[in-house]
């Protein structure tokens, strides 16, 4: 086991990929897909490595950064960032907010595994 | 007792005599030694000439009459040089600065030189001044007739000392009232003789009185007693008369023609002004003080005889012939001192502002150049100061010399009283114009004309009955009882209403009407020639040739003269040459000369004719000049920009706003198309990549391709959303409109929605019977809209177990088909955003929609003539589909 994903997504489809790919990259997954629970979600599960969309039905992904990085406990949780809006000022501020790594929708399988891997190592 | 020859002898040798006194006087200012003639105490002794044969005699008889009532006619004019003396000092310096050759002038420079004006105060004072001259000639054949043996001076006799009085006096002020055109140049001579005049009138009346209470009585203790003992000693002050005679006598010293000649035009320096205001008063308190004795031992010694000439009869009584000759001296001086300033001030009015201006006219075609000015306007003034005796003396004879001199005097008082108002708000006021001097001078003059001049002077038939029942019958209008009020004293009355509706008459003409550029320049020049004496006035330059201005100066001037002033001028300009350029400055300098000679109007209008014929507009120039109103405009102009600008700030600044405003809803819009084309997408790309790798089991493989079919769909389901919200937002959209029943179309959308095939328990509550309803509309739109609510109640309605309740109702014109669940229905905050693009209530764990579908469908209802609102207050979500009246048609 490589170590504990949270995948905080709400489209069912894109979690079931995700999950997918990850698990059979040899990750243990668990997803998640409401923003406004997502904080409690992550303090229960204590995950290794973080995958949070931007665009959540209850609260932006971009908030619960702000908040995890405030918190000594997640502080340095690594995090990797998921959006479709594929605008630059997004990604800006998502790694201005302490995001470790940032995907654009649609990715390749090959780059989310490679730089989960990465987010992970870097920790 | 003396003889008519001898006494006629007398008066002959004492008109000589002033004749010397005058000649020797021109010499001496001709020589360039006026000495004291240039004095202050003459300057106050010519002002005498107030004092005329009416005070000089009638004080007594007014004494005699009505007591201290006399006193007004001295207390005006002390209150005037007392208290006024900053008027006084403020006319003569206007009188100086503006060359105002009489008080006609004066009011005509201030109202924009207007001839108009002039003309109406010129006939004005005439008017006024007549009857004066009439009591002129009536006292000294009065006096004659003391001294006449009873017989030998009846009517005959009156009529003949009258004219030869008169044609004395005409040919004194002729001679020396016209010897130059120049007013301004003054008249040595003749103030000269009136400072005589002045002191031989003083003289006999203080003769008088010290002959009275120390001769007759036994000193001033006695007096005193004597008038205790009076009936003067109950006579009642009455408190409204005084102030009202005091009030007049106060405006005549101002307004009076010849008061206005000695005291502005005679003036020789500004400074002998001081002294006058205290030495004038002085003069008239010495003539006052022996008035009230006179009378009373008047009344006692002489009862039943003529008040007004106790002055001369009662030395004449006690023997004194010595006494009672200078006495009538005194008078003939009073009389001929007002007689001489007063023809001479009308004669310069009725040339300067009538015969001149009317002559100007007639000959309008000639030449300007050519003929005499000089003689014409000297001839002129000759004529007019005969014409102006040859008046009094029709009056004379026409009043039958019966009125008491007091009251005529005081009946013209109130006539020259008329310009008052104009004269004190053209000096005071910047806003008094032409149209209000003039309406007020009209409307005054034409009242006391009315009530108090006709009554007095209409002999004819036809007047008395107009006088005694009034013009046509209409009794208000008798002069004798203006508007009806009896018993009131008519000089009062008459003084209040002529006053009062001149002053209301000028100050409201003036407040409407608006002053032309040349009246508010004088106007300006007036009211503050303190600040600048020196009169200015836009002459432009170059146009005139200064040859043609050199030969008109000539005929009004003389050649000695013209010549002198024109070279003085081009050596002041530093030409050699004999002719000064014609700049503004002399050609201001020019018309001044000019103004002194035949008045300001008539001056403006020769030196107009020649410079300005053709380009100048004074109008242009004085525009020009006029700073504060083109400083008011530019300033005007400059915030009127400003406010431009401000408003074009504004205007850029919310155009901008709306821009940025733009600008984030394109970029937000962007972003929620990106969002919403990148999530299926996600998914395809994912599944897709995991299919091509090969490696995975068939259920796998099948369950992936099913999610990459499905999520395909729902891209292309977006891209038709997108599309179909774009043609409905854009208006390009064609509408299949044919015949359909309302409960058609509600089958066709639940069927095609799903609901009851899904078999997910949502359960549909109609009333067919209401759905009958035959509607003109696009049934497939319709049924796009009703699919999409259906499909939404489908996925948010959250009981237990759902119901949708259908109900169709015909309000008014149109028709509402309402959608209503019985689930929790929508949050109210988030009740206005449900109809925006791309919003999705957060419950939506579904994620078919793209969040465009009420979009869309309250866009399709809005082209239908409709409308799509959520109604509240159901519980459940409830969303009201509205058919407009025109979609109804006849079942």
């Amino acid at each position: 086991m490589k170590g504990r994903v949270l995948l905080v997504e709400d489209e069912v489809n894109i979690f079931e990929a995700i999950s997918f790919i990850l698990s059979r990259d040899g990750w243990e997954v668990h997803g998640h897909g409401n923003g406004a629970t997502a904080l409690a979600e992550i303090a229960r599960q204590a995950p290794d490595v973080l995958v949070l969309d931007v665009m959540l039905p209850g609260r932006s992904g971009l908030d619960i950064l702000r908040d995890l990085r405030r918190d000594a406990a997640t502080a340095d949780l690594p995090v990797l960032m998921l959006t479709a809006k594929g605008q630059t000022k997004d990604r800006d501020l998502a790694l201005a907010l302490g995001a470790n790594a940032y995907l654009t929708k649609p990715f390749s399988n090959a780059e989310m595994v490679a730089t989960l891997r990465d987010v992970a190592g870097a920790s | 007792m003396l003889s008519l020859d001898g006494l006629i002898a007398i008066c002959v040798l004492y008109v000589l005599g002033l004749f010397a006194v005058a000649f020797w006087a021109e010499k001496r200012a001709a020589e360039g030694r006026a000495g004291w003639l240039n004095s202050p105490l003459t300057y106050t002794l010519s002002l005498s000439i107030y004092t005329t044969a009416w005070t000089f005699y009638g004080a007594v008889g007014s004494a005699a009459r009505s007591g201290l009532e006399f006193m007004t006619i001295y207390l005006g004019p002390v209150i005037v040089f007392v208290g006024w003396f900053w008027l006084l000092r403020k006319l003569v310096r206007i009188g100086r600065a503006q060359r105002i050759t009489s008080i006609a002038d004066m009011i005509s420079s201030r109202y924009g030189k207007s001839g108009g004006l002039a003309a109406l105060v010129t006939v004005l004072a005439v008017v006024g001044t007549t009857p004066y001259l009439a009591l002129q000639l009536q006292s000294v054949t009065l006096s004659f007739s003391v001294f006449a043996q009873p017989g030998a001076f009846g009517q005959v006799g009156s009529d003949v000392t009258a004219i030869w009085v008169a044609g004395g006096m005409a040919l004194f002020t002729i001679i020396f009232g016209t010897r130059s055109l120049d007013v301004n140049e003054r008249h040595p001579g003749l103030v000269s003789a009136i400072a005589l005049e002045a002191i031989v009138k003083l003289a006999a009346l203080l003769a008088v009185g010290v002959f009275v209470v120390w001769g007759v009585a036994d000193g001033p203790s006695d007096i005193l007693d004597r008038i205790a003992e009076s009936p003067l000693a109950e006579w009642q002050l009455n408190g409204a008369r005084w102030v009202g005679l005091t009030m007049l006598s106060a405006a005549a010293i101002l307004c009076l023609p010849r008061m206005f000649q000695v005291l502005v035009v005679e003036n020789a320096d500004e400074r002998h002004l001081a002294t006058a205001a205290w030495a004038f008063p002085l003069y008239l308190l010495l003539m006052s003080l022996f008035v009230l004795p006179i009378a009373v031992v008047g009344l006692q010694v002489l009862p039943g005889a003529n008040p007004d000439l106790y002055v001369l009869t009662l030395p004449q009584a006690m023997g004194q012939e010595g006494l009672a000759l200078l006495v009538f001296l005194g008078g003939f001086s009073s009389a001929t001192s007002m007689v001489i300033i007063a023809a001479l001030a009308l004669s310069t009015m009725l040339s300067n502002h009538i015969i001149v201006p009317i002559w100007l006219r007639l000959t309008a075609g000639d030449d300007p150049m050519s003929g005499d000015m000089r003689r014409v306007a000297l001839m002129a003034r000759r004529l007019s100061i005969i014409g102006v005796m040859a008046l009094g003396l029709i009056y004379y004879r026409a009043s039958g010399g019966s009125a008491a001199l007091a009251s005529i005097g005081l009946i013209a008082f109130l006539g020259v009283a008329q310009v008052l108002p104009a004269l004190i708000g053209g000096i005071f006021w910047r806003g008094a114009t032409r149209a209000g001097a003039g309406a007020g001078i009209a409307v005054g003059f034409g009242i006391w004309a009315w009530v108090l001049l006709l009554p007095n002077a209409a002999t004819s038939g036809l007047m008395e009955g107009m006088l005694a029942g009034g013009p046509f019958g209409i009794g208000w209008l008798r002069p004798e009882t203006p508007l009806g009020i009896t018993g009131a004293d008519p000089l009062l009355l008459t003084m209040v209403l002529s006053l009062g509706s001149n002053l209301a008459m000028f100050t409201l003409v003036s407040l409407v009407t608006f002053p032309s550029p040349m009246e508010r320049l004088q106007g300006a020049q007036f009211v503050n020639v303190f600040d600048h004496s020196a009169p200015a006035i836009g002459w432009q330059a170059g146009v005139a040739a200064a040859d043609d201005l050199l030969v008109m100066a000539q005929r009004i001037l003389g050649t000695g003269r013209a010549g002198r002033l024109f070279q003085e001028a081009a050596r002041a300009q530093g030409r050699a040459a004999r002719l000064p350029d014609p700049d503004p400055d002399f050609l201001k300098m020019l018309e001044r000369e000019l103004a002194g000679s035949v008045g300001a109007a008539t001056a403006h209008a020769m030196v107009y004719q020649i410079t300005g014929g053709t380009t100048v507009s004074v109008q242009d120039l004085l525009a020009v000049a006029d700073e504060t109103a083109q400083m008011m405009e530019y300033s005007s102009r400059l915030e009127r920009q400003s406010q431009e600008l401000t408003r074009s700030a504004r205007q850029l600044r919310e155009a901008n706003q709306k821009l940025t405003q733009l600008g984030e809803q394109k970029d937000a819009f962007l972003s929620q198309i990106s969002h919403e084309l990148r999530t299926p997408m996600t998914s395809i790309r994912a599944f897709s990549e995991l299919l091509k790798s090969g490696d995975l089991d068939e259920a796998a493989r099948a369950r992936f391709a099913g999610i990459i079919h499905a999520e395909s769909l729902r891209l292309t389901r977006l891209l038709d959303d997108l599309l179909d919200l774009s043609v409905l937002e854009h208006g390009r959209v064609s509408l299949n409109e044919s015949a359909a029943s309302l409960g058609d179309v509600l089958d066709r959308a639940i069927h095609a929605s799903g609901v009851i095939e899904a078999g997910e328990g949502l359960r549909i509550l109609r009333d067919v019977e209401a759905e009958r309803i035959s509607l003109w509309t696009d049934p497939d739109r319709l049924a796009q809209v009703f699919i999409n609510i259906l499909s939404n109640a489908r996925k948010y309605c959250d009981a237990e177990e759902p119901e949708l309740r259908i109900t169709v109702s015909r309000l008014g014109p149109h028709v509402d088909v309402d959608f209503i669940d019985n689930g929790s229905g929508i949050p109210e905050r988030q009740r206005r955003l449900i109809f925006e693009k791309f919003t999705r209530l957060e419950t939506a764990r579904d994620a078919q929609g793209a969040g465009l579908g009420l979009a869309i469908s309250r866009e399709i209802m809005a082209r239908l003539g409709g409308g799509l609102t959520y109604v509240a207050g159901h519980g459940g979500a409830a969303f009201r589909v509205r058919l407009p009246a025109r979609a109804l048609r006849a079942a």
